[in-house]
């Protein structure tokens, strides 16, 4: 499942922002979306599908929700729509949402 | 955004509606916070900045980040940000929605790693990363462009493989005369290609036959035809284009009347001179109401005309000050008809082979839609009944292009109506739907 990020990333500025993916601190430079930070994070997946096939970010428009993580407990969240902020808890998707608001106990 | 800026200095109140979190749409995306940055992102794109500068006006309020789901009769704008949906009204609406990338479906495109040219564009502007190891496949003017930028940030392509054919560039050869209307956009074209070659980017061309797998480090194995035998390339990122098309899920949804730009290959809604569309108060401009690119100055056209019809110019000054924006469009399209003609998407991406994912919200493949076809389904609505093609998040952007090439198959010149688009065009929270005050019953 470690997957190398498939892009490098310039150290433009110092800034950067904490977050946690499933649970796993994470950082990221300042000023960008969850799926960017995703991607400059690993090259794995960040969703399956309900036949379990690997998904990632794939248009960054806004366009082909293969982005949908969960952000902050809601789940179907577009990563590329959204902007990555300090202390935001982001959660790799498997499967169909239940309509309990992305709780899965 | 040019658009906002001549009607508000012509004396209106704009209220401008961008889903993206800061102005310059895709084109000049993040143009404004990359002034002294990125320069590898080129000359073109910074100047774009201009754009986003004459925003800076009183008459000008800009939502970014807001997402219109809704349009009814008035006109009247259902638009949600941060999680909260309002109605706006206004004599006049712009609909200016851009363009998407055409969906590019072969075997293994849904695979972590594959993924749009334009998307990893988009990662370059808004987050300064640069593709790692990539392949670049497809055909059209933006692979080169994007091939170039990714030389000039350091970090270039391994490969170029390109799927036009030199019978379609000798077809298209027609068109040149014309084109040379948009002559500094021809030379940028060959520049892009001269610095490709001096970078020794190897370029494979008439290539056919994509297929992508994981390999087991995680990378891709991109496997195709080119130069008469198979090939293989192992990338960290395999970024596909095939030109781009209007996005036109709202100019549907809101009525507008459309038809199909058979050498465009797409749909797009039907305007006037300028931009006025058969509904009352909609407009439309940009790359939404039909592929002309950044310098076709369409959204001047339908400012002045708004500011005609507003009561704030004669017609006869609303012409008058039309003529330059009128040269610089004619510019613009005059060499589309060459770009078409020479980089036009294969058949093979139009309706690819049975074991390809075409909807990838639902998974639907083309072998189970070739199936619902010869089994009498008709038309977009009868295959999204009958398997969900069309059914998911996306609601139909990534997969009605295909699914129209798949209808048409065998058949190129049999009517297809567009697929219908419904709002809300965008999926909104249920609780979003019911805090707003006045909620309106869908018609039927």
């Amino acid at each position: 499942m470690n997957v190398a990020s498939r892009f490098r990333t310039l150290p433009e500025t110092g800034d950067c922002v904490q977050f946690t993916l499933d649970g796993v601190p994470a950082t990221a430079p300042a000023g960008v979306t969850v799926a960017a930070a995703l991607l400059a994070h690993s090259g794995a997946w960040t969703r399956q599908t309900a036949q379990g096939a690997p998904r990632t970010a794939y248009c960054m428009m806004g366009v082909c929700f293969d982005c949908l993580v969960e952000v902050d407990g809601t789940p179907n969240t577009q990563a590329c729509m959204t902007l990555l902020r300090e202390g935001m808890t982001v959660r790799r998707q498997t499967g169909l949402r239940e309509l309990n608001g992305g709780q899965r106990d | 955004m040019s658009a906002a800026a001549v009607a508000a200095r012509g004396g209106l109140q704009v209220l401008m509606l961008d889903e993206q979190p800061q102005p310059g749409g895709q084109i000049y995306r993040s143009v404004a916070e990359n002034r002294r940055k990125r320069g590898y992102l080129g000359q073109a794109y910074a100047s774009g900045a201009d754009l986003v500068d004459a925003l800076d006006h009183p008459g000008v309020t800009l939502q970014s980040g807001a997402t219109v789901w809704r349009l009814d009769k008035g006109p009247q704008v259902t638009w949600s940000r941060g999680g909260k949906s309002q109605t706006t009204s206004a004599a006049h609406v712009l609909l200016a929605t851009g363009a998407q990338e055409r969906p590019v479906p072969f075997p293994g495109w849904t695979l972590p790693g594959v993924m749009p040219a334009g998307a990893a564009q988009i990662l370059m502007k808004t987050a300064g990363m640069l593709p790692k190891d990539a392949v670049l496949a497809g055909s059209g003017p933006l692979l080169y462009l994007i091939a170039a930028q990714m030389i000039d940030a350091g970090s270039p392509p391994q490969a170029l493989v390109e799927t036009q054919t030199s019978t379609q560039m000798l077809g298209a050869s027609q068109h040149l005369p014309r084109a040379l209307f948009g002559l500094p956009t021809l030379l940028k074209g060959l520049s892009l290609i001269a610095k490709i070659r001096k970078a020794d980017v190897p370029r494979y061309t008439a290539a056919s036959g994509f297929h992508a797998t994981t390999a087991e480090s995680g990378k891709v194995d991109f496997s195709f035809r080119a130069g008469g035998r198979d090939q293989g390339l192992t990338c960290g990122l395999l970024l596909t284009h095939q030109g781009v098309i209007p996005g036109t899920h709202i100019t549907r949804a809101a009525g507008i009347a459309h038809h199909w730009n058979a050498a465009q290959g797409a749909f797009q809604p039907q305007y006037d001179l300028w931009g006025a569309t058969d509904q009352p108060g909609l407009h439309v401009a940009g790359d939404g109401a039909g592929i002309g690119g950044a310098e076709a100055a369409a959204g001047e056209l339908a400012a002045l005309n708004i500011l005609c019809r507003s009561g704030r110019l004669s017609s006869d000054t609303r012409n008058q000050r039309a003529a330059r924006a009128r040269a610089a469009l004619f510019r613009a399209r005059a060499i589309r008809p060459f770009l078409d003609a020479a980089y036009p998407p294969p058949a093979e991406i139009l309706a690819p082979t049975d074991n390809t994912i075409v909807c990838r919200c639902e998974e639907v493949s083309a072998g189970a839609i070739r199936q619902a076809i010869r089994e009498g389904a008709q038309g977009h609505r009868q295959i999204k009944t009958s398997l969900r093609c069309g059914m998911g998040p996306c609601q139909g952007r990534m997969c009605d292009a295909t699914l129209r090439g798949l209808l048409s198959e065998g058949n190129a010149n049999q009517p297809i109506s567009p697929p219908r688009a419904r709002s809300p065009i965008k999926p909104i929270a249920l609780g979003e739907l019911a805090a707003l005050s006045h909620p309106q019953e869908e018609p039927a």
